[in-house]
């Protein structure tokens, strides 16, 4: 258990590094969720349109998903750079091991783009999210595994494929509606309680969501490294 | 006598309909050589694929008989040379070597780490990331990072590729140590002047099949290319 625990820290940290080393992800993830957010925000004017308030929870679990494909597509690409997957695989590293450490390095991405766009949605869409930002954490935390998980496994698959990067978001999102749906129901019922009264439901549904694919991932793994 | 390192029987590999190998034995013994030879497409790469365990085989076993006696995790017992060099290009060179001494759950890495750059000649570039590395200064980290754990068997795909005459002879030497110490190797190469010099013995592939056997005298030696006068 200790070696297996050692092995995902040693995934996840060199993932990470990987990636603050040159920040090609986040720098890209970043600027997508911003431009879309501003896109939105003329689309769908707050100022002018009540109904678009509604909607705003919506509109930012959709930039997040889309955002965090981008982080989601060079987790397994940069294992191709140089065979590397092959070392992985030669290695004494177990499937489970590698798909959690990169599923926590992915979600921890992931979560760095939706709390660096978050207040910049505040200021498009004219949302007070400041006072509700510790019953939030949580949800983009476990809206972030959600998308981590399931795009981990995915990247295994499309991994060696030369059309992943359009692969992966068509395997991803049909997967993904579920704990989408739930994530925007949870976030509207903290910016507007009195639109959702129940968040409760949902919020079970996203964390039995990321149970039940961190399982899949982790049950998965071995047999998708050997067959890419 | 003792029990080989590496045993293949009758391993053939298809891709598609196309038999890349056919029914190959192999044994190689603790404490030897084997130079794995072929022209293109004779199956050398994925023979040792198979032997590494990052493609199973359509037909035939590989086992480890010796290793697993001394009853060590097949993937820590195996160091693999390949045409890929293995390592991230966004690391430099110790982190890359630290990544590695941590997945084979070496305790203390970074005595190990330091000596193998020593050994290689990378210790003056040991916080340069690897990106910025010649073709030459990657394949020396590519063999400090297939040794650093000390592996029973080596698997060199094309070893020599990119080096210079230092580093040729820090291989060599690092082979021959190897053996001294009852580890086992198989080369791959097109070199045949180097993979004699180093061998014990010559497997030579042809479209699939092992056509000769046998062990490297002085003959073979003086006259390589005369290796593929064996060729049916």
């Amino acid at each position: 258990m200790k070696r297996f625990l050692a092995h995902v820290r040693i995934v996840a940290l060199k993932d990470l590094r990987c990636e603050f080393r040159d920040r090609q992800v986040l720098n890209a993830a970043i600027s997508f969720a911003l431009v879309v957010l501003l896109m939105f925000s003329f689309t769908f004017d707050p100022n002018t349109n009540v109904e678009v308030r509604s909607l705003s929870a919506g509109l930012l679990w959709v930039v997040y998903l889309f955002a965090g494909v981008l982080v989601l597509n060079r987790g397994f690409a940069r294992e191709t750079a140089n065979d590397c997957l092959d070392a992985l695989v030669a290695a004494p590293l177990s499937g489970d091991a590698l798909f959690l450490g990169k599923t926590i390095s992915s979600c921890a991405l992931i979560l760095a783009v939706e709390l660096i766009s978050l207040p910049v949605f505040g200021i498009f869409f004219d949302s007070n999210w400041l006072p509700h930002f510790g019953r939030l954490l949580p949800v983009l935390a476990l809206g972030s595994w959600s998308f981590a998980a399931v795009g981990t496994t995915f990247g295994a698959i499309t991994a060696n494929n030369r059309l992943r990067e359009l692969m992966l978001p068509l395997l991803l999102f049909p997967v993904c509606l579920p704990a989408l749906v739930a994530c925007m129901s949870v976030t509207w019922g903290i910016f507007d309680p009195t639109a959702v009264t129940e968040i409760g439901p949902w919020l079970r549904l996203l964390i039995g969501f990321d149970i039940i694919y961190t399982l899949l991932g982790v049950m998965v793994m071995d047999t998708l490294l050997k067959a890419a | 006598m003792s029990e080989p390192a590496i045993r293949a029987r009758r391993v053939a590999k298809y891709f598609g309909d196309f038999p890349a190998l056919r029914e190959v034995d192999l044994d190689v013994r603790p404490g030897r050589v084997l130079a794995l030879l072929g022209r293109n497409g004779a199956g050398k790469t994925t023979l040792l694929r198979i032997l590494a365990g990052l493609s199973a085989p359509s037909a035939g076993e590989v086992s480890f008989p010796a290793a697993d006696a001394g009853n060590r995790e097949r993937h820590g017992r195996i160091g693999v040379v390949s045409h890929g060099a293995w390592i991230y290009d966004e690391l430099t060179a110790a982190e890359n070597l630290r990544f590695f001494c941590g997945l084979y759950g070496m305790a203390d890495p970074g005595p190990v780490v330091a000596a193998w750059l020593a050994r290689v000649g990378l210790e003056r570039f040991r916080d340069s990331r690897v990106a910025e590395f010649s073709r030459g200064m990657r394949q020396r980290l590519t063999i400090a990072r297939a040794f650093l754990h000390e592996p029973d068997i080596l698997l060199l795909d094309e070893p020599w590729t990119a080096l210079d005459d230092r580093a040729t002879q820090l291989l060599s030497a690092l082979l021959d140590q190897a053996r001294r110490e009852g580890r086992s190797a198989v080369i791959c190469s097109h070199q045949l002047r180097e993979a004699f010099e180093i061998a014990d013995e010559v497997a030579l592939l042809h479209r699939g099949r092992l056509v000769f056997r046998g062990e490297i005298d002085a003959s073979l030696r003086a006259h390589p290319q005369s290796l593929y006068e064996r060729l049916p």
